[in-house]
């Protein structure tokens, strides 16, 4: 039984090996298995070749930061008690990017091309979100 | 073929805006879809095609109340906030292909009083994508989705929340002189900075407003138009453009460019106009950073050169564009863009609350969704 109160994804047939990296604190990202590109969010055609054949591969889960906010309300009430947090919006390596919460980065730091790296917050049993933290 | 002056604004309508109201949305649109039908000295019946804004009254409803016999055509033109200025573009093929003769477009809502944007808003189609890679994360609301475009912005050309109070002020301002806003005590570039912090760099008072209410415009054939109750305003050009990445703004290439740059030019060649003719401009303000980077987006001025633009109330009554002359969705009421509309249509008859002096030609633009943009520019016929 759980009390988290947060929105929580309800992953598809397309997009569930992302949420299940997460699990196994790996960073796995889609990518074409005709044309090799990488994409995300996770989706069921490649927008390069229009080829339906994907596959995963293991990120390196790193990249940097390419803009930021700080939320100092509660669009939801179950972040109330995270209120002031800082969401990164960052270019992976792969060439994609992510959005997520930090950890261990306070405002002072933000700034374009802050170097990250992926963590791995198991916030209930059967969710894990991506957090990030300095490389 | 194009559809340049292909139909006319005829008739424009509004309840009166309102934070609080026990009413429902569907009475509001119908109100003010009648008081359009007034305006255009059209009888409700006469009405024979119907868009109608996303979440609201059907076909069926205006069918209903208003006795329609014969509806030749509905849609909806799912673009969020954009959707009122694209179903402009809607509305004139299907008069052109002569479909109809007169087309209704309407909005009610209750903003204020009614459910704010809920829970239901991960489970909408074009929110599916962020309703399962970002709300989960606490990006949730516009405000924390748009955020970072407007960092961006300031990170890599200097863009400062001073700049961007400007366009509260002068929106205040503009709202200050009308009857019909909701918002009209003037406000300053200090009480802005002053103002709470939602999601940084966007305070309380980069923000619009909930709003109940509801605004109509008819739009016709030029057949018509010449020999209606008011003086027609021509639809010179229009067009809708979808931004890179529409489903999620993360992905977006160029963070700081909407949909609306791809539709500008087309609007502008349609209307064989350039920006130095434009007297007024409606511009969609959801937020604040919203209007500046359209303004770029539109070719007023460079891209990252918005900021130095709105300075020094350039967009006032009296500056080099005035901009938002009714208040806007940040001080009149948050109607969705289709008061912008009203508004365009009223200045260039001649009968705002604001006038600008002989504006003969003006520009109106919508914004919605992850960066859906539509553009329209009018002339007095
Ligand atoms: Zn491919």
């Amino acid at each position: 039984m759980s009390d988290y109160d947060k929105l929580v994804p309800s992953p598809t047939p397309d997009t569930q090996p992302y949420w299940t990296g997460l699990q196994e604190h790996r960073l796995c990202l889609q990518a074409c298995a005709d044309c090799g590109r990488v994409r995300h969010y996770p989706r069921p055609v490649c927008d390069s070749c229009w080829s339906m054949n994907a596959k995963w591969i293991d990120a390196s889960g790193r990249g940097k930061v390419h803009s930021w906010t700080i939320t100092h309300y509660a669009f939801h009430p179950g972040f109330k008690g995270d209120l002031p947090y800082i969401l990164v919006t960052v270019d992976m390596d792969e060439g994609v990017r992510m959005n997520a919460q930090v950890r261990g980065i306070v405002e002072a730091d933000l700034r374009v091309g802050l170097p990250v790296k992926v963590g791995y917050d198991k916030v209930k049993d059967d969710l894990t979100l991506p957090v990030f933290e300095k490389a | 073929m194009s559809l340049r002056e292909a139909a006319a604004v005829t008739g424009v309508g509004e309840t009166k805006y309102l934070r609080g109201t026990d009413r429902t949305a569907l009475s509001f649109q119908l109100e003010a879809s009648l008081n359009a039908i007034r305006d255009a000295g059209l009888q409700p019946s006469d009405i024979d095609g119907l868009i109608p804004y996303g979440h609201g009254a059907v076909a069926e409803d205006f069918i209903t109340n208003f006795g329609i016999k014969d509806l030749r055509f509905s849609a909806t033109t799912p673009m969020g906030g954009a959707s009122a200025v694209a179903s402009i573009q809607c509305a004139l093929a299907v008069i052109q292909a002569g479909i109809c003769k007169h087309v209704l477009l309407s909005l009610g809502r209750t903003g204020y009083s009614g459910g704010r944007i809920g829970m239901r808003v991960q489970q909408m189609p074009q929110f599916r994508t962020i309703g399962e890679f970002e709300m989960p994360l606490g990006a949730i609301a516009p405000a924390q989705l748009y955020a970072p475009m407007a960092r961006r912005h300031m990170e890599l050309y200097g863009t400062t929340s001073r700049q961007l109070a400007e366009i509260a002020v002068t929106t205040r301002y503009h709202a200050s002189l009308q009857t019909n806003a909701t918002m009209r005590s003037p406000i300053t570039i200090e009480d802005h900075q002053a103002s709470r912090m939602i999601s940084d760099p966007l305070r309380l008072l980069d923000c619009s407003l909930e709003s109940d209410g509801g605004a109509a415009i008819v739009i016709s054939a030029p057949d018509r138009a010449k020999d209606m109750a008011k003086r027609p305003i021509m639809v010179m050009g229009v067009a809708e453009g979808h931004p890179d990445s529409p489903s999620a703004i993360t992905q977006r290439p160029d963070l700081t460019t909407l949909g609306l740059a791809k539709a500008a030019p087309k609007a502008f060649g349609m209307a064989g106009i350039t920006h130095s003719d434009i007297h007024v401009a409606e511009i969609y303000d959801c937020f604040t950073y919203i209007v500046m980077c359209q303004l770029e987006d539109l070719g007023f001025c460079k891209k990252g050169e918005g900021g130095s633009f709105i300075e020094n109330g350039a967009l006032g009554l009296n500056g080099r564009l005035p901009v938002n002359t009714h208040g806007g969705l940040l001080s009149q009421a948050h109607m969705a863009g289709m008061n912008h509309i009203v508004e365009l249509t009223r200045q260039l008859r001649g009968e705002a609350q604001a006038q600008v002096p002989n504006a003969e030609i003006g520009l109106v633009t919508g914004y919605g969704d992850m960066g859906d943009g539509a553009v329209a520019i009018m002339r007095r016929g």
